[in-house]
């Protein structure tokens, strides 16, 4: 029991000081951004990884939450924090209104109706003058108290971020070990075979996708109120949604650290490329991610957690199957 | 008004025409495989920047530029089906739709590193002037452009109908393994309809180019219009495709002429998705 929490607590542990040992404003923000993504691509993972259903327009919801926490502060001079309860409301009303009829598509159909969907929420919030048109909306430039949440260091994001992670990895696990988390597999590897046994596979889909939706939403609060800034670009761009699902499936859709790990990875690939190169970074970042994913497609379509897991498995049979030959020869 | 709104009419059928070649080769590998191109939009793209650079280096246009950008799509269709579809044709969904997205952005963002976020265009007279027909101005360039992609779009659909390739790649689309009993390989077969695919889209790039403007992210808006296309039209339907791909361009224009042109593309989003909740047989499938 002990050696089975000892790695899992020093993974913790780091996780914890990471921002402390490495200090820079680089480093932290680094820190900040790789679990506000985990965030993010671990809202989809329960949608895109656990039920099967790879939705490529989540940046409605994570535009929800953005706009929301944006618009608070725009037009109530509330601080962006009422963003995250009013952001929630309005993803899971648009994920319980457009889900139904959007969920019943299946597979490479449902992908495209949710990429339509996303660009037409981009397209009228670029037309609508109370959300800011193309330049988009600002929060606020000097906070006013601290629940403005506007910081000039990354740390105190960094541990928002982190307790935001713990409860979204948290619902999902608890998600999971439910009977819901059954049917979800179940419909995944076959949704004919889920209905015939009796799965509600309708209202499980549509449950899944609501909190997915939920949790999309807080993450782009977060975004928002970091960035203290939200354009149809940054809010509602198909790229954000594509980020998303790189991160969970590099990592490994469907597992619960998958989306981490892809974000640990592929965040500070981007934000060194960008360093690093400048504007025309943009470019090649989005060349490379396009590398990986066609790369993970092709080879390894479970993820890189999948493929450790398998090189473990194999690691430790080896021995084992090595002893049993010798006892089995005397 | 009436007359403007005729104007408006011709102008958005010459456009659906090549909406219509390049749909024709996305439901064509769609009916056959059931596989989703999501870089359908970016090969079009790809088709544009070719012709440009045939321009750019040797001053010539569609004449040279057309047959250029079918053969080096049709020869990126090929690399693409023998490097990637096959393989991931029968894996999870998620990665056959992660495998043509990945696809998009690698194509997408290689043209933006290499030319720039910039639009590009060529220059208006490379094909002349504007025709008046009974009071119509037409340019050349549209005419041209929707005359050619309205024929080769009506020969694919004779091809594939009236040909023994056509029967042969129609029998792989319907049992590959019955085919291949029959001594037909469904890997050539496959083969063959991802180079008339892209084909088609280089075709396609190589004639809008020459009054459309040129940017890397082009493809994501005419991948969506190829997309309503095949809804509209019915999955695998190349007749289908040329009604779908006239009547969206018509739509596309009037709906731009008549409430403002940035809600052209909303009209054509919202349309999408009403047809694939509503109606995903298309406009001429059986229930």
């Amino acid at each position: 029991m002990m050696r089975r929490l000892l790695w899992p607590s020093v993974v913790l542990a780091l996780v914890i000081a990471y921002p402390l040992l490495f200090s820079t404003p680089f480093q932290q923000r680094l820190g900040a951004l790789v679990l506000l993504y985990a965030i993010a691509a671990s809202a989809w993972n329960i949608v895109g990884g656990y039920a099967g259903q790879v939705s490529v327009g989540h940046v409605v919801f994570f535009g929800c939450g953005a706009y929301a926490a944006m618009a608070a502060y725009a037009h109530f001079a509330l601080s962006p924090l009422v963003g995250i309860p009013a952001g929630i409301v309005f993803a899971v009303a648009i994920a319980a209104l457009v889900g139904g009829p959007t969920l019943r598509l299946s597979g490479h159909y449902f992908s495209m109706a949710t990429i339509a969907i996303a660009e037409l929420a981009r397209l009228i919030v670029t037309n609508t003058e109370y959300l800011g048109a193309s330049p988009g909306l600002s929060g606020p430039a000097v906070p006013r108290n601290l629940f403005d949440l506007s910081f000039v260091s990354a740390l105190p994001y960094y541990y928002l971020f982190l307790l935001v992670l713990a409860i979204t990895l948290l619902i999902t696990w608890r998600m999971t070990n439910s009977r819901m988390g059954f049917y979800l597999r179940a419909i995944r590897d076959s949704e004919r075979a889920a209905r015939s046994l009796g799965a509600p596979a309708a209202r499980t889909k549509l449950y899944a996708y609501m909190l997915s939706a939920g949790l999309t939403s807080v993450a782009g609060a977060l975004y928002a109120m970091m960035f203290g800034f939200i354009d149809p670009e940054s809010g509602l761009g198909i790229l954000i949604s594509v980020k998303m699902l790189i991160m969970a499936a590099l990592g490994g859709a469907g597992l619960l650290f998958g989306p981490l790990v892809g974000a640990a990875i592929l965040v500070p690939l981007e934000e060194l490329s960008n360093s690093w190169l400048g504007g025309q970074g943009a470019g090649l970042t989005f060349v490379v991610y396009g590398a990986i994913i066609v790369l993970i497609s092709r080879f390894q379509p479970g993820g890189l957690l999948a493929l450790a897991h398998r090189l473990w498995e194999r690691h430790r049979k080896v021995p084992e199957a090595a002893a049993a030959e010798a006892g089995h020869a005397s | 008004m009436a007359f403007f709104l005729v104007q408006v009419i011709v102008g958005g059928l010459l456009l659906g025409a090549v909406y219509a070649l390049f749909s024709s080769g996305l439901t064509l590998v769609w009916g056959m495989m059931n596989i989703v191109n999501f870089a359908h939009g970016d090969f079009v793209m790809l088709g544009m920047y070719a012709a440009f650079v045939v321009f750019s280096l040797f001053g010539v246009g569609p004449a040279a530029g057309a047959p250029f950008a079918t053969l080096l799509l049709a020869t990126v269709g090929v690399i693409v089906y023998f490097g990637l579809i096959r393989h991931i044709m029968e894996g999870p969904m998620l990665a056959q739709i992660l495998g043509t997205f990945g696809l998009a952005l690698l194509l997408r963002y290689s043209v933006f590193w290499w030319f720039g976020a910039n639009f590009l265009s060529l220059p208006n007279n490379i094909v002349g002037g504007t025709y008046d027909i009974f009071g119509l101005r037409i340019e050349a360039s549209r005419l041209l452009a929707g005359a050619v992609a309205l024929l080769v779009t009506l020969g694919l659909h004779l091809l594939l109908t009236r040909t023994s390739l056509g029967s042969k790649m129609l029998a792989v689309a319907e049992d590959s393994t019955a085919a291949q009993l029959m001594g037909i390989r469904p890997d050539s077969m496959q083969a063959i309809a991802w180079a008339i695919a892209a084909g088609a889209t280089g075709l396609a790039g190589a004639l809008i180019a020459t009054f459309f403007y040129i940017v890397p992210t082009v493809g994501e808006t005419l991948g969506i219009v190829a997309f309503v296309t095949v809804s509209l039209g019915g999955f695998g339907s190349v007749p289908g495709a040329l009604v779908a791909g006239l009547l969206i361009g018509v739509i596309e224009s009037v709906s731009g002429y008549l409430i403002g042109a940035v809600y052209k593309d909303i009209v054509v989003y919202a349309l999408f998705i009403f047809f694939l909740w509503f109606r995903p047989q298309g406009l001429m499938g059986k229930a």
